[in-house]
């Protein structure tokens, strides 16, 4: 099979997202690269984790949300009435601002989701357990203490559990919602590590309120403000010469 | 240039009035737990002291003899014990689905709302109520008559509002942040009930279960035209059978036959075997929350 680096991943089509009257992301067009890093930045508000949120359908699940127009993947709008949310967030997983393991063992955290889908044997379990701590650079802090709470982890731990977590399910897309906010800048540096070797592996998008997280690990990066996607382009090309007087405020810290 | 004014401080006697009135403030409060756990503790020692005399291994396992003027207890314990189960076995599950769906599925609307009002409503009927109630569904209109039955599902009935608000409750308790983890991985609601959200609400189900339990074994009036009967020559052979129960036995002791002098201390005994159990009950219950609190850290 041929590689083919930086083709359309997830094609967004006119997006548009109300809660309720509140027409909180306006006519989003862009596209996410494969096996990349792209980041989503803007300030407070600014509707970026609606928008990373429409990616597996997350918003589904609240009430008042109205989500308009197409997220093309493979071929297919996720909004297609044949698609299953269940099934859409089996490859496209999630990691979460807040470190959120199941209150269960280590090793029942990566194994609830083994079995949802379908795997039941203890060996197959087992060995995907295995990989995907190793994948998520945790499996030597916890290789003796898989059957502990996750909860007797650190913030920075836990995280990386909720990583290996949907590494476990073998999703080809993981979304982060500003998954260091809550930790540490050397738990932070670990998270960033890992997630440059994912992209080898994976798509992955990356909402995110601090720039220098976003330059430092992105490909791609679209600047958000006020529901309108202002500006998209290469992070190098992005954060050099910003073609918007917008973003370069904003990257230049004059607001935000 | 302006002088800055000294801090105002009140008058010595002002101060001294307010540390008074703090002072009488704090001794009723203290006055009024002092008193309220002395009643508890008078109850408590007062059936002890009354009843411990009786009690014995025999007065535990032997049948009553000689119309309740001798023997045991022993049918009605084991009648509490199947009826409080048996309310159980239809309450718990019928509960804790019930609280599933209002908590989980049914989204806030006006009938959600009046439902919500009705069970906690429920929780306030006197129990005597729930008696006749008992008495014309289930022993008249079902025909299960007077039976262990008819009193299990009685008291099911009483103590179903209290499991499903207990359910509720520790439900509710349990943060979304799981709730979305498990959308997350890609899990179907029900499979994040089952898999997530029942076992962390699991301790606080049943320690409600537990409290249900300890109510539906101390209550007399339910059971009074569904269940209890004075006399019985023989243990219970099914769930048809009419039974003894402990709270009903105490009641007969008091209000009928003809040796009040031989029949009020088994009476003591009787509640004494009650309380312990009852109060049994809820010292499981609390361990089991205080357990749970510990290990929760979320």
């Amino acid at each position: 099979m041929v590689e083919i680096k930086n083709d359309n991943r997830i094609l967004i089509e006119k997006l548009n997202v109300h809660f309720g009257n509140n027409h909180v992301l306006i006519d989003i067009d862009f596209p996410i690269k494969a096996n990349s890093i792209t980041a989503i930045i803007g300030p407070s508000g600014c509707g970026k984790s609606t928008l990373i949120r429409c990616l597996d359908r997350m918003n589904d699940i609240i009430p008042s949300a109205c989500v308009a127009g197409k997220i093309i993947l493979d071929n297919i709008d996720i909004h297609d009435p044949s698609y299953e949310p269940y099934d859409l967030r089996k490859k496209v997983g999630m990691v979460f601002q807040k470190p959120n393991p199941f209150p269960k063992s280590i090793y029942e955290n990566l194994a609830f989701g083994l079995r949802i889908h379908g795997i039941r044997k203890k060996e197959a379990i087992e060995k995907r357990v295995v990989e995907a701590l190793n994948a998520a650079a945790l499996w030597d802090e916890v290789k003796d203490r898989l059957h502990e709470s996750a909860f007797s982890l650190s913030g920075g731990q836990q995280q990386r559990l909720c990583i290996a977590r949907t590494l476990a399910i073998e999703p080809e897309v993981i979304l982060f919602d500003e998954p260091c906010s809550a930790l540490d800048p050397i738990s932070t540096g670990k998270i960033e590590d890992l997630m440059v070797r994912l992209k080898e592996k994976y798509t992955i998008v990356i909402v995110t309120h601090n720039m220098q997280q976003a330059a430092r690990i992105s490909d791609y990066t679209g600047f958000l403000y006020l529901g309108r996607l202002i500006e998209y382009d290469e992070t190098k090309k992005l954060f050099t010469a910003p073609r918007e007087k917008l973003t370069e405020n904003y990257i230049t810290g004059r607001f935000g | 240039m302006e002088m800055t004014q000294p801090i105002q401080l009140s008058p010595k006697s002002l101060s001294n009035r307010r540390k008074l009135i703090q002072r009488i403030g704090f001794s009723i409060i203290f006055l009024s737990l002092i008193i309220s756990i002395f009643f508890l503790f008078v109850i408590v020692i007062f059936v002890a002291i009354r009843g411990a005399g009786v009690i014995d291994w025999e007065f535990l396992t032997a049948m009553p003899r000689k119309s309740m003027t001798e023997g045991g207890i022993l049918p009605a314990i084991l009648g509490t014990f199947y009826l409080s189960i048996g309310a159980v076995f239809f309450a718990l599950p019928l509960g804790i689905l019930a609280a599933i769906y209002l908590n989980e599925y049914a989204g806030e609307n006006l009938l959600v709302r009046i439902i919500k009002m009705g069970i906690n409503n429920l929780a306030g009927v006197p129990s005597i109520v729930f008696g006749l109630f008992g008495l014309a569904i289930f022993v008249k209109f079902f025909g299960f008559g007077v039976s262990i039955l008819s009193g299990a599902l009685t008291l099911a009935t009483m103590i179903l509002p209290v499991i499903i608000s207990t359910t509720v409750e520790a439900l509710k308790s349990i943060p979304d942040s799981f709730r979305e983890a498990g959308y997350g991985v890609g899990a179907t609601k029900w499979q994040i009930i089952r898999g997530i959200i029942l076992p962390a609400a699991l301790p606080g189900i049943l320690t409600g279960t537990i409290l249900g339990i300890g109510r539906a074994a101390g209550e007399t009036a339910p059971i009074l035209f569904t269940a209890a009967t004075f006399f019985s020559r023989r243990l219970p052979g099914s769930v048809m059978d009419e039974v003894l129960a402990l709270p009903y036995h105490i009641y007969a002791l008091m209000t009928e036959g003809t040796h009040p002098d031989a029949q009020v201390p088994i009476a003591y005994g009787t509640a004494l075997v009650l309380l312990i159990l009852v109060l049994g009950l809820d010292l499981i219950a609390i361990v089991i929350r205080t357990r749970s609190r510990k290990k929760k850290l979320w």
